[in-house]
């Protein structure tokens, strides 16, 4: 959005600009950039000088809507259509948030399946980011693999609650529907099929060189920005922050679990590099298969519908619960007034908070590397404009 | 930190800038502070040894009702894993508040956010745009006494 019709040019923060610098508009209508997200680059030739991303193409009154809803549980729904590619998660930091407010235990059969949807989420979600994130370097196999077996996935999250996108699953003091009979046999069988695709990803994709060449020393994200941004997730943890929700501000059962944070560590390039983002997703994935095997291991029988509240009326008071997405640091602000319906609603959104750093580690890269550190920051568009 | 040591903490050095300040029989323990210092209590959270509140969590706007407007602002400490909640109360005539942004980065567009859907203006902001909302916006949706308009450019608003 720059002004024309008279000599000077302006960027949209209105900073004028010099005689040779020019501004690109990458979207809204962008394959690379996951959705519809415009950034404003300003270019001097093929050096990005500054980035001013345009966001709220897909933005539809989440917070506005929450606080229309004559129930708690209503507002389910619309958290999973913030970050579509990981609903469960969302459904559970939402999920969490209202439970902290009425101070309500969940039974422990819960707690496991919950545990094992986010998990499996989990690698659902950074399937698709690290097959798409191929296809916008230019590799379009291991696309077509992950998201074959990301399909496996959501057949299991269809065998429980019917849905396999939009789960409307984790509900405040429980879950929809128990586990289906044969769950726990299909999942095991998942775990063991899916650990040698991880293997098969890296020697198509980590390791090529080309895909080296286009991440390694992109983006380098140094440490302290990462914290003063309050990025979360891969995105910190590709700084080097040894730093997992999970671990560090234990929620659920996750403290019963033996299992690893992965960090980056500048193998092939710079600490905090887009490889580094990458890799930390790669070995998540390994991570996650750990939990859910020990989860399936672990999980007892029990009624996953007894401590579902049938009013909902927290007393007068807010709170802010934060969880690990797939994304990062997923939080909601709650606020009650001590009526039915939620007074206030924030979602803190990783993916928002994550993006916001993007004008910081784009700053002097050439216009294609945009496209690998907008890929690795790994950015849903649900969930940053909400 | 407990809650409690970082109350006493912030109290004995700001004194009658610490309005309110609870920790105990509500769900998470807050700090109220007067929107005037809330840049200087700000710079005082990140860098004090004790506390190291250096990662803004969430900043959030709320319509408060009765002609305020409030800003909360949830932090939490990386080395020291602890966490504490700040309040600011302005009325809604003259919504102000010092932006954080030079403290925390992550704070530019949490408060451009607070400024789109609340209407708090945030005083030294570099960039101080509707983030959300197309710029030709009228009105902050999140303020309870928020009408729909029936018209956005000369079309018809459905519901």
């Amino acid at each position: 959005m720059f002004e024309t019709g008279s000599d000077i040019l302006k960027t949209s923060t209105g900073r004028t600009l010099r005689s040779e610098e020019m501004i690109i508009n990458m979207g809204p209508q962008h394959p690379s950039t996951h959705g519809v997200l415009r950034l404003e680059l300003v270019v001097d030739g093929e050096i990005v000088v500054d980035v001013i991303p345009q966001l709220g193409y897909l933005h539809r009154c989440f917070e506005k809507h929450s606080e229309a809803m004559n129930n708690y549980q209503q507002v389910i729904p619309y958290c999973d259509r913030l970050d579509y590619l990981a609903s469960m998660n969302m459904d559970w930091a939402y999920a969490l948030t209202a439970e902290k407010l009425l101070n309500l235990q969940v039974p422990e059969r819960v707690e496991y399946i919950r545990v094992i949807m986010a998990e499996l989420q989990r690698i659902a979600s950074h399937l698709v980011a690290l097959g798409t994130y191929g296809l916008d370097i230019g590799a379009f196999t291991p696309f077509l693999y992950m998201f074959r077996d990301r399909e496996l996935i959501l057949d299991l999250f269809e065998m429980t609650c019917g849905a396999r996108l939009l789960y409307n699953y984790i509900w405040v003091g429980g879950v929809s529907h128990d586990l289906p009979p044969n769950f726990i046999q299909k999942t095991k069988e998942f775990c063991t099929y899916f650990k040698p695709q991880i293997k098969e990803y890296n020697d198509l994709l980590t390791y090529n060189e080309i895909f080296i060449k286009r991440t390694a020393n992109v983006g380098v994200l140094p440490a302290d920005v990462a914290v003063s941004y309050a990025c979360s997730g891969p995105m910190l943890r590709g700084s080097g922050v040894d730093f997992d929700l999970r671990r560090d501000d234990p929620y659920g059962i996750y403290n019963r679990f033996q299992w690893d944070v992965c960090v980056g560590k500048g193998e092939v390039g710079t600490i905090g590099d887009c490889w580094d983002r990458y890799i930390v997703r790669m070995r998540e994935m390994e991570q996650s298969v750990r939990i859910i095997e020990q989860a399936l291991e672990q999980i007892s029988e029990g009624d996953v519908m007894s401590a579902i509240p049938k009013r909902i009326r927290p007393n007068a008071g807010d709170c802010y619960v934060r969880t690990e997405s797939p994304r990062g640091e997923i939080g909601f602000y709650l606020v009650s007034d001590g009526s039915g319906t939620p007074y206030r609603v924030k979602a803190r959104s990783p993916a928002f908070v994550n993006l916001s750093v993007c004008p910081e580690i784009c700053r002097g890269y050439m216009i294609a590397d945009v496209v690998a550190i907008l890929g690795s920051i790994d950015i849903v568009l649900g969930e940053v404009d909400r | 930190m407990t809650p409690q040591e970082i109350i006493e903490k912030l109290k004995s050095t700001f004194g009658e800038i610490i309005t309110d300040a609870k920790a105990e029989g509500v769900v998470e323990p807050f700090v109220k502070v007067k929107a005037e210092s809330m840049k200087d209590v700000a710079l005082f959270l990140r860098d004090d040894t004790d506390l190291q509140l250096d990662f803004l969590m969430c900043l959030s706007g709320i319509d408060l009702g009765k002609g305020n407007l409030g800003v909360v602002y949830n932090l939490a400490s990386m080395n020291k894993k602890h966490k504490m909640t700040i309040k600011v109360e302005v009325p809604r005539d003259k919504a102000e508040v010092p932006s954080v942004e030079s403290v925390w980065k992550t704070a530019n567009w949490h408060e451009r956010e607070a400024y789109d859907l609340v209407g708090i203006t945030f005083t030294g902001h570099p960039d101080l745009r509707r983030i959300l909302l197309p710029t030709d916006w009228e009105g902050h949706p999140l303020r309870k006494d928020y009408k729909v308009p029936e018209y956005y450019q000369g079309m018809k608003v459905p519901y």
